[in-house]
């Protein structure tokens, strides 16, 4: 598979939402090819045999595994469209920062509110909503993390917006309730034609996590 | 203005010592903060609020955390050589890959080979044997990580090989980590020592195995 972009994903993945909304930002022609994680492709595990998970991005032929990396990638490369991180080295180590805050503390403490039930998940749901307060402070009165414009960290965290619901209905809880500010910001984000085509419809994530609840034998 | 650069780190955190080994290399002058972790200092609270966590650079009086995004901030910063990142977009990326690898996987495996024991340390020690494995192909073929001379990812590893895991299985009493099962790591950890600045970035080891020792010992009774 010579030349091209191709990217391995899987349609309710944050991590693979994240690539696409790159490069639907930097306008990059690419073949999205759908993965069946319970029966992964040869292909798939070729293109990232130390992890075998998606998102994986091929470019000419060579694979790039992970998520931020596959953004820095594409931001590297693309780099005279809609950039990504900001030039400064001050601004670009707070970006850097702040969306390995999201890669740490996001997708576990999600992960908790709807696996757990009583009183762990009430101690799940308090850390969930800690993490969002902590990235709204750092948002502030910006429009945009960072305050240049659509970037880095916004490309990061936006995807888990397409899961709120989601969480929602598991925690029986407000997240705009407690985080107006934060759901302000993602509503924002939806507005940009790349992130609107590139977030999983809120219902069907859902529908999608009440089946994987089903298979891990959660009420 | 002159640059005004500070360092708080661990004298035992691999964390801490890929920033300093970095710094030296670079040939910046820095103040260099030691940290009692059981007593953080108002200033580390303040200059990382989110994780106070060692190490944090502070350079003119702003602070930045992570240790990863702390070397490629000094490589970004201080332009001059050896610069640490490679140059080509897909090097780069194969670099960062292999950083999050290991600090993600192998550093945190090796916490498990610690503080596990029977059963659970065997299935610990041959997932870090695998893991080692995979990081080690990826010296095949060329002097250093980085290539032809030392740069991002040697220095993100070096302490933690080098010193910390070598030090580490002495504690515990384990030899998972040779030559004989290693050959490529060994050779690359030879030309390490070779260079001031690694050596001069030693975790002492007496003082280190003291400390691990401790640690497990207090680990122990803790859960009695």
């Amino acid at each position: 598979m010579e030349g091209g972009v191709v990217l391995l994903d899987f349609w309710p993945s944050m991590f693979g939402m994240r690539v696409r909304i790159a490069l639907a930002e930097k306008e990059i022609k690419y073949e999205y090819i759908e993965q069946d994680l319970r029966n992964k492709s040869d292909l798939l595990l070729q293109m990232n045999p130390v992890h075998k998970k998606i998102p994986v991005l091929v470019h000419n032929g060579k694979p790039i595994c992970e998520s931020l990396v596959q953004v820095q990638y594409i931001d590297e490369v693309w780099k005279n469209q809609a950039p990504l991180l900001p030039a400064d080295p001050y601004k670009r180590a707070t970006a850097r920062f702040w969306a390995d805050f999201v890669d740490k503390k996001m997708y576990d403490s999600g992960s908790r509110v709807w696996k757990t039930k009583g009183e762990e998940q009430e101690a799940a749901k308090k850390e969930f909503i800690g993490n969002l307060k902590l990235l709204e402070g750092e948002l502030g009165d910006n429009l945009y993390f960072g305050g240049d414009g659509f970037g880095y960290v916004d490309v990061a965290l936006v995807p888990f917006y397409c899961w709120f619901y989601a969480y929602e209905q598991c925690g029986n809880f407000s997240i705009e309730a407690e985080c107006p500010k934060l759901i302000a910001w993602a509503k924002r984000c939806m507005q940009k034609e790349s992130v609107a085509k590139s977030l999983a419809d809120p219902e069907k994530v859902y529908g999608f996590l009440l089946q994987l609840k089903k298979a891990y034998g959660i009420e | 203005m002159a640059d005004e650069v500070k360092l708080f780190g661990m004298w035992a955190s691999p964390y801490s010592r890929r920033v300093q080994l970095a710094l030296k290399l670079k040939g910046i002058p820095y103040e260099y903060i030691e940290e009692d972790l059981s007593n953080k200092s108002s200033l580390l609270l303040k200059y990382n609020p989110v994780h106070q966590k060692i190490p944090v650079l502070v350079h003119n009086g702003k602070p930045i955390a992570e240790s990863l995004v702390i070397l490629e901030y000094i490589d970004e910063t201080w332009r001059n050589n050896p610069v640490l990142l490679p140059q080509d977009p897909f090097e780069r990326s194969m670099a960062r890959f292999w950083a999050k690898f290991i600090d993600e996987k192998i550093l945190i495996t090796a916490r498990k080979v610690s503080f596990n024991t029977g059963k659970e340390q065997e299935q610990a020690i041959e997932e870090l044997t695998e893991q080692l494995k995979l990081l080690e192909n990826e010296l095949k073929g060329k002097p250093y990580f980085a290539g032809e001379a030392i740069g991002y990812l040697d220095i993100v590893v070096a302490n933690f090989l080098v010193f910390w895991f070598r030090n580490l299985q002495e504690a515990l009493g384990i030899n998972m980590f040779t030559q004989e099962k290693f050959p490529i790591i060994f050779e690359w950890i030879k030309k390490l020592i070779k260079i001031n600045v690694v050596e001069e970035c030693r975790i002492p080891k007496e003082r280190h195995l003291i400390y691990i020792r401790t640690r497990l010992e207090a680990l122990k009774s803790a859960s009695k």
